[in-house]
């Protein structure tokens, strides 16, 4: 199988860094934004910022993909 | 009519039409093995949507992620980081596997592992491993739908009929409809779940606090530590947290059935266009947090806190809506566990049947013989669930574990040409090994860190030094293969 391309690895190990190792730096309930707690309101953020993340992973994939002139193998 | 009366004349209502869904949504095609358990590999961006989101919305998303809130408190937040992340993990996986398995005509996780590593003791291994970690998935969806249905029906229904009528139905439309069956009755539950958590994620809050500011700004006041790790427990802190959600992150779309699943959709972009908007679906989860979270304020002291969603949607709403939420509940038992008993079927009659006992079997027998045991799956998970107490539901919180010790051999087996059959044969055998007596001893988390973690580790260690010591000939897909898989 051909390894996925460098930009597409990069979209995606963003949500890893803001959802998962970062956790110390936004587990805290200061600043109140909207009416949630810091850590809700920044973990239901990226429900919605890591589909646009996986966006750019899939520009990426499928522009290489469709650069080759022919579908994977 | 008594408000007894009327929920149960709305969960019979939506059971039944469920019900009718699953079973029309097969009649009308020829039931072999190939459209039974891959829907002949022709399901759409819609349908493969509706799949995943009826899969992964399982009964413990819906009194599990409330219940966590209420008991647990801000450790809960892991259910909203793993969501995402399994997604971006699939984003890499299942297309690729996808294309595998539409070359080698795969059905079954287990098929993976045979055309890859060219090993019939390994797929049997992995086979009965999925399997055992099934079955208590398995019974976990039998006892939530049987709580659901209980506390629904103002205690008129016992759990034990619940359970044995509910599954009888799951048994009638995996036999006739397969994966079909399972996707179309999703529709209904992820219609009726998504109003649901809607609606009730925001009214509960409202109607006690005036809001869902005002809601946390009282809990600010009242109980500031509930909301942030670890929360009303003494070990689940932030390292706890991100082994957690790596372990679950990638360890998601190994179980069994999902991975299987991915088989079903029409091409490999499908899947990955799935994967980029999944995301999207989990918006329920914080709802759910919030009448958890409500719950702490409004009853507390509950000893099970699984049924605090439920118990305030009791206090709060009229009887019909009680009912809704109920006939929900069971589907939202009855979809996933439907494709559970489907995998575990297929796992048992295709790859440890006939791959080590009878190899001369056809397609056909192998199909009949999935059916067969379809029933006797379905028995053995009602009867562990009657007889048995929940502690097994703890098991299951850590079954991820189990399961993730696939991840090396699916991962590896893709990117990897070096990677040999002996590495990640003894790779999941060390990291089975090391995780069951963690979790029998209930060792987990274990010096802060989740044990399926830890055991992975450990397994990403052997897979590496068995490979580089014992390197493989030839890897990859590209290699003759001369594999016991289809004909």
């Amino acid at each position: 199988m051909r390894k996925p391309s460098i930009g597409a690895i990069l979209f995606a190990s963003i949500p890893f860094l803001a959802i998962c190792f970062s956790v110390s730096l936004w587990d805290r309930i200061d600043p109140m934004i909207l009416g949630l707690p810091f850590n809700f309101f920044w973990l239901i953020s990226w429900l919605l910022l890591t589909p646009l993340c996986m966006w750019g992973a899939y520009r990426c994939e499928t522009a290489r993909i469709s650069g080759r002139g022919s579908p994977r193998p | 009519m008594n408000p007894t009366m009327v929920a149960l004349t709305i969960i019979s209502i939506i059971v039944a039409t469920g019900s009718f869904i699953g079973l029309y949504a097969g009649t009308r095609r020829k039931m072999d093995l190939e459209q039974w358990i891959v829907g002949d590999r022709g399901f759409g961006m819609l349908l493969v949507w509706l799949l995943t989101a009826g899969e992964i919305y399982t009964t413990f998303t819906f009194l599990g992620a409330s219940g966590w809130a209420y008991s647990k408190g801000g450790p809960v937040l892991y259910i909203l980081a793993y969501q995402p992340l399994t997604n971006v993990v699939a984003f890499f996986v299942l297309p690729q596997v996808w294309e595998v398995a539409r070359k080698y005509r795969l059905q079954t996780q287990a098929d993976f592992f045979q055309v890859r590593y060219n090993n019939k003791y390994l797929s049997a291994f992995v086979a009965l491993v999925g399997i055992v970690f099934i079955i208590p998935y398995l019974q976990l969806q039998l006892t939530g739908l049987g709580m659901i249905v209980e506390v629904a029906s103002y205690g008129a229904i016992h759990r034990t009929p619940a359970m044995i009528v509910a599954f009888m139905i799951v048994a009638a439309f995996v036999l006739t409809s397969g994966i079909r069956g399972v996707a179309w009755v999703s529709v209904l539950k992820d219609l009726l779940l998504l109003f649901a958590a809607v609606f009730i994620g925001l009214a509960i809050p409202y109607i006690y606090f005036g809001g869902i500011g005002k809601m946390f700004a009282e809990l600010v006041r009242v109980r500031p530590t509930h909301l942030v790790m670890p929360g009303a427990t003494a070990n689940l802190g932030h390292s706890w947290y991100i082994s957690t959600v790596l372990l679950v992150a990638v360890g998601f779309y190994m179980w069994p059935q999902f991975f299987g699943a991915s088989f079903s959709a029409k091409s490999s972009d499908t899947l990955r266009r799935n994967a980029v908007v999944m995301s999207f679906y989990s918006i329920t989860v914080p709802l759910m947090f919030f009448v958890g979270l409500a719950a702490t304020l409004i009853l507390p002291g509950l000893p099970n806190g699984d049924l605090s969603m439920l118990t305030l949607v009791r206090k709060t709403f009229p009887a019909w809506f009680l009912g809704l939420i109920g006939g929900a509940g069971a589907l939202t038992a009855m979809v996933p566990a439907g494709v559970m008993i489907l995998t575990a079927a297929t796992l048992f009659a295709k790859n440890m049947c006939r791959t080590i006992l009878f190899p001369q079997m056809t397609d056909e027998q192998v199909g009949r013989l999935a059916k067969i045991s379809v029933l006797v799956i379905t028995i053995a998970a009602l009867c562990s669930a009657i007889y048995s107490s929940t502690t097994l539901v703890s098991l299951l919180l850590v079954g991820y574990g189990g399961v993730g010790q696939f991840f090396p051999g699916v991962i590896l087996g893709l990117y990897s040409k070096r990677v040999s059959t002996r590495g990640i044969f003894a790779g999941i055998v060390t990291g089975v090994l090391i995780f069951i007596p963690l979790m029998v001893t209930k060792h987990d988390p274990v010096l802060g860190l989740n044990a399926g973690f830890i055991a992975l580790c450990c397994n990403l260690i052997v897979v590496a030094a068995v490979s580089y010591f014992k390197p493989a000939e030839a890897g990859g897909f590209h290699e003759p293969l001369h594999a016991s898989i289809g004909s």
